[in-house]
């Protein structure tokens, strides 16, 4: 799960990370009144979960209240990667004197945490880590001991020269790391972190990603969720259990496993097609999760057939069968579909579904081959 | 032989009474595994199936049974810490079968269980299977076969199909090995496919990868260098959607390395036939064999 910036600023100001002021405006008017407050010069930030922000327009700085009001009013609304922007941060326009790049993620590689820090921040860090690696610096930590003060000096050292400045960062790496097992995060990032004029070292933006798995546990942090910024089927989707995700095309498919649904999106491709989405109905899938995958693939106008695929392990064949003729009762089917399924309770599946009208394929090629056929008005 | 578990595998299955952990007891229990012992807090004492006796800990069911190998199915928020108890009773293998363990605590639960010795296998995995031998997870037995293949995969049921396609083009397996899909997993492609090298009953070798980190880079190397015996390879995910991924440290850490395309590429570079869709699997080890 995505925190807004905002969010991400109150979680690393809880912490005793030093964050500048700032506030949240949803209306141009109250973005003015905010402004107002902060003495007028001030910058206003889209609040929105998509990269790129800045380069979209969705960042500007205004010189005056009523400046600001204009920028609120201008960004609020704007869709950046398809996204609409419902909030803005109105935050002073801070006087910066360098900034850096701090952040942890959880790495694969050597399965621990991993601290990078670079002198060279802002928003062309990828660029730095691409085309300089050597200006980023890394650190995995050892989770029982955390991230020792040496270790966060030594990285400290690496972003300033000044050992005031070095001193503040290590404090402040080392409470960004307590940030990630306090709430359960899979990246913590402050980017840039900042010096002012005066030498203070500052987080200007942060970007927190809950792992999903941490948030049953966390009440608090799940409450932080903001439906309004993510996309209507994906949360219709992780609200009955299944996982989606919308791409162009138009084969609906319909899986269980997510290796085998990118195994049939690839097929849906190799065969000429364009698959629609991917779409995960997970283990132990009853009737209910089916017919909620149908409603969501069938809200889509550019799906021209549906394709299942269904290897039963977990997921019984005669489960996803009731499923699918439940559906049909509940909302009529506009496009055809095409049926694979095989493994656990194979033959009462294939029964049910005879019984219905349908038929069903256990071949996984024969069915990808049919469905893109379908998109293409022949038949297969 | 086989890989990791063969007919000396003494089961304990933590988690025995709960719904997923008792279903598949019973199916292992037909497949002529050894599940010589259960364990669920507070149930010590009973008899699961009037067969296998429960206990309250894993410690105590191994002394009581001399357990080697242990199956997780419990509930993700106590996973990691069934993982620490299997590690902490002296059990060597631990697969560990539940979805949703927090990577945070895995990364906790990961050098515990190196440091006493022991072979994870998973989170999030369907476990493995020597077929005819002993099944340790969900992989259902009826689509397996004996024979000289040896499978590895961090899918789970694009794991079933493509051992359906073997097993019903007569090619039967020595051990399937389903690794597990999330990023911090216990054993990776090259425990493995070093398994399989040494191991005189398999022939040749399938990995099926997918897309995201730099595994299945790092096992193409390991091949390149370190395996005489045929591998085959799958990597899903080639229409996967770009730019979904987890801000800058994300890209940082693994650079373009992620996309199945660089994996491919990476693997053919490595000697390893690539399949283009799962029914190709057999075509292209025929070639090898």
């Amino acid at each position: 799960m995505n925190l807004h910036e905002y969010q991400a600023r109150d979680i690393l100001r809880k912490h005793g990370i030093p964050v500048p002021p700032g506030e949240v405006a949803t209306a141009p008017a109250e973005a003015r009144a905010i402004a107002e407050r902060f003495g007028g010069k001030v910058v206003v930030k889209a609040q929105v979960h998509a990269g790129g922000r800045g380069k979209a327009g969705g960042v500007k700085l205004a010189k005056s209240a009523a400046e600001a009001e204009a920028h609120a009013k201008a960004i609020l609304g704007m869709t950046i990667k398809g996204l609409t922007v419902q909030k803005v941060l109105v935050a002073p326009a801070a006087e910066i004197a360098t900034e850096s790049y701090v952040g942890i993620i959880v790495d694969r590689a050597s399965q621990r945490p991993v601290l990078m820090v670079s002198p060279a921040g802002g928003i062309d860090i990828e660029e730095v880590a691409a085309k300089t690696p050597e200006k980023i610096h890394r650190r995995a930590v050892d989770p029982r001991y955390g991230l020792l003060p040496h270790q966060a000096l030594t990285l400290g050292f690496a972003l300033y020269r000044d050992v005031k400045q070095a001193r503040a960062a290590a404090d402040l790496m080392q409470k960004l790391y307590s940030v990630v097992y306090a709430v359960g995060a899979s990246l913590a990032e402050i980017n840039p972190l900042v010096t002012t004029p005066d030498g203070t070292v500052q987080a200007l933006d942060a970007k927190i990603v809950i792992d999903d798995n941490e948030l049953e546990r966390r009440p608090e942090i799940a409450a932080l969720r903001d439906i309004s910024a993510e996309a209507p089927e994906e949360v219709a989707a992780r609200e009955a259990g299944l996982t989606f995700i919308k791409l162009d095309g138009d084969v609906g498919c319909c899986v269980n496993g997510a290796g085998l649904a990118m195994a049939t999106m690839d097929l849906v491709k190799y065969y000429g097609g364009e698959p629609a989405n991917f779409l995960d109905i997970g283990g132990s899938s009853n009737p209910q999760k089916v017919v909620a995958a149908l409603r969501i693939i069938t809200s889509d106008p550019r799906v021209k057939v549906i394709l299942f695929n269904i290897f039963g392990g977990i997921t019984r064949g005669d489960d996803v069968a009731n499923g699918i003729v439940q559906a049909t009762k509940e909302f009529p089917l506009k496009v055809p579909i095409v049926i694979r399924l095989t493994g656990t309770n194979e033959q009462e599946g294939i029964a049910i579904l005879e019984r219905a009208g349908f038929s069903a394929l256990t071949d996984m090629d024969e069915a990808v081959k049919q469905a893109v056929a379908k998109t293409k008005g022949k038949a297969a | 032989m086989s890989v990791f578990i063969n007919k000396d595998t003494r089961l304990v299955v933590q988690g025995i009474t709960g719904r997923d952990g008792s279903f598949h007891a019973k199916q292992m229990i037909e497949y002529g595994t050894k599940v010589v012992a259960g364990v669920t807090p507070g149930k010590g004492g009973q008899q699961f199936e009037g067969a296998v006796p429960v206990f309250n800990t894993v410690a105590e069911a191994v002394h009581a049974t001399q357990a080697n190998t242990s199956v997780i199915y419990v509930p993700a928020a106590v996973a990691a810490s069934a993982i620490f108890e299997a590690a902490d009773s002296g059990i060597g293998l631990i697969i560990c079968i539940t979805e949703g363990i927090p990577v945070l605590d895995m990364t906790r639960a990961l050098p515990f269980v190196h440091e006493r010795g022991a072979r994870l296998i998973g989170p999030n995995c369907p476990g493995l299977i020597s077929p005819g031998k002993s099944k340790v997870g969900i992989i259902p037995g009826n689509i397996c076969k004996p024979g000289k293949i040896g499978v590895v995969s961090r899918s789970g049921t694009l794991t079933y199909e493509i051992i359906h396609q073997l097993s019903t083009h007569g090619m039967g397996q020595s051990t399937c090995v389903g690794i597990g899909g999330d990023p911090l997993i216990g054993t990776n492609f090259i425990h493995c496919l070093s398994a399989f090298e040494a191991d005189p009953e398999t022939a040749a070798m399938v990995m099926i990868g997918e897309i995201g980190g730099t595994d299945e880079q790092q096992a193409a190397e390991f091949v390149k260098e370190k395996v005489k015996k045929p591998v085959v390879g799958f990597i899903a995910g080639q229409t996967a959607p770009p730019g979904r991924r987890m801000g800058h440290a994300g890209a940082i850490i693994s650079g373009s390395s992620g996309t199945a395309a660089e994996k491919m590429a990476a693997l053919a570079k490595a000697g390893i036939s690539v399949m283009k869709r799962p029914a190709d699997v057999v075509p292209l080890l025929k070639e090898r064999l």
